[in-house]
């Protein structure tokens, strides 16, 4: 009975985490961004400062009709909101926080193939935005799935790369043991690997600057422009979760998750402390840097960061076998 | 100098530099804007100065100007002296919902009659009331602003010049 009501509890407290924290840092990007543009952002809704955006946004889309287009292939194009979004859901499972006043690490699962799961989970996340894009029924969809499919295949690669190196130097696949057994001289040795990650973690995400599958000046929405309302609130609120998501695993891996002073008692505010960081890294690259062209993606991609990630695998090895 | 990275690192730093700086944003409905007296906002109308001479209404580009007028005599000042007339306004609209605001109507003008206002709120919910006529067009003189003080060393133009130097040759 205590067990079932563990599991409820961290589910729960999971499932809070992935209704407030891809919000919050939607908020940011809307401040930040607009500051950064010299702006102010929204400061109506909610009356502070606009507090309460992103909820009066919410609130719209629910009101928005919702509509399969004649030509879309309709239970693919139906599915595939859900599909981008709940692999991110269950990848935050998996994402330890660190611990929390001497109670043991706050967590869902601890997974002892938590990278492992990790990364697979946010791989299928991707797949939602190629069904969409497949499955509408429309040209620009369709270019923008298939700018997609080639984004997926090429960063896939630097991104494990990376995550293996770290896994090698720790031994371990779990995402806890891995951030237990990092120390601070990591972050020059594993440096490459750090920037690989958090590129190619961009690059899947398709976040500006690596946006071309929805490149709004090429393709209208890419993937996206046949939806509408709730549907498209969904696909936001995955790429705000992915957001979440690869700044928890950019934290754990590579920045010493909860490592920081007090870490027995306050170990999960140093590790939401780093992801607001790397979040705020996330858009920051969105706000300073125009868009790469498709060519220009995949050949940052095979020429710059593959070769990169393999150079870090070859370090970590030295160094571990050293 | 040149290295690599460096206009990815500057893109970086504006962005940042904007970051911790004030917005420049104009908080509109909340703050007044603080517009400058020549702000093409309103057209005013100073009616004593129009001789109905019809040179803006020829000249709009949108024809959003109506004027009509009556001729009265003055009677003669002095016995045996011509009786004068003069041209009196009856009727000068201006149709804001087809003016373009080009400021040709102003800048035509040779009695200064048409002067511009930063008065903008008259938005109305009838395309009709969009036209204003003479008697509200007057009440836009009350929000025209004095001209912007020239400039130290500029000229200040050849009528004040003309009328310091008629003093001058009073004295």
């Amino acid at each position: 009975m205590g067990e079932l009501l563990d599991a409820l509890l961290r589910c729960l407290l999971v499932l809070g985490a992935f209704l407030t924290l891809p919000l919050l840092v939607g908020q940011m990007e809307h401040k930040a961004m607009a500051h950064m543009q010299s702006r102010v952002g929204p400061m109506a809704a909610g009356g502070f400062h606009g507090w309460a955006q992103l909820v009066a946004d919410g609130i719209k889309f629910v009101q928005k009709e919702s509509i399969t287009p004649v030509a879309a292939d309709r239970r693919v194009f139906e599915l595939a909101p859900a599909v981008a979004l709940v692999p991110y859901l269950v990848a935050m499972l998996a994402i330890p926080l660190g611990p929390f006043f001497g109670q043991g690490n706050l967590i869902g699962q601890d997974l002892d193939l938590g990278l492992f799961f990790v990364l697979a989970a946010m791989s299928v996340g991707v797949l939602g935005t190629l069904m969409g894009g497949l499955g509408s029924g429309n040209k620009y969809s369709y270019i923008g799935g298939m700018r997609v499919a080639a984004q997926l295949m090429s960063y896939e690669l630097p991104m494990v790369l990376a995550a293996a190196s770290v896994a090698m130097a720790a031994g371990t696949l779990s995402l806890i043991g891995i951030a237990d057994a990092w120390e601070p001289w990591w972050l020059l040795a594993q440096l490459p690997g750090l920037i690989v990650f958090f590129v190619a973690g961009l690059a899947e995400l398709q976040r500006p600057p690596f946006d071309a599958p929805l490149a709004d000046a090429e393709l209208v929405m890419g993937p996206l422009t046949e939806y509408g309302g709730m549907r498209f609130a969904m696909f936001l609120l995955a790429e705000y979760a992915g957001i979440v998501v690869l700044a928890g695993l950019t934290t754990v891996l590579f920045l010493g998750g909860w490592a920081g002073p007090w870490s027995d008692h306050l170990g999960w505010a140093w590790t939401l402390l780093k992801i607001a960081g790397v979040s705020f890294l996330v858009i920051w690259a969105r706000v300073a840097y125009p868009r790469l062209r498709e060519d220009q993606v995949n050949a940052l991609a095979w020429k710059v960061l593959v070769p990169l990630a393999l150079a870090q695998v070859t370090l970590t090895t030295v160094l571990v076998v050293w | 100098m040149a290295y690599f990275g460096r206009g990815l690192l500057q893109g970086l730093r504006v962005t940042l530099r904007n970051l911790t700086r004030r917005s420049v944003t104009a908080h509109y409905p909340d703050v007044e804007p603080d517009l400058p007296p020549r702000s093409r906002g309103v057209i005013a109308l100073q009616e004593e100065n129009c001789t109905s001479c019809m040179l803006c209404a020829r000249e709009c580009p949108s024809w959003c100007i109506t004027i009509d007028s009556h001729k009265e005599v003055i009677p003669a000042a002095t016995e045996g002296g011509r009786d004068r007339s003069q041209n009196v306004l009856d009727q000068f609209d201006i149709d804001y919902s087809i003016c373009m605001y080009c400021s040709i109507c102003i800048e035509v003008c040779p009695f200064d009659a048409l002067h511009w206002s930063p008065e903008f709120a008259y938005a109305e919910g009838d395309l009709k009331d969009l036209t204003h006529d003479m008697n509200r067009l007057r009440t836009w003189m009350d929000t025209v602003p004095p001209p912007q003080a020239l400039d130290a060393g500029a000229e200040q133009g050849k009528e004040l010049d003309a009328y310091e130097r008629s003093r001058e040759a009073d004295q």
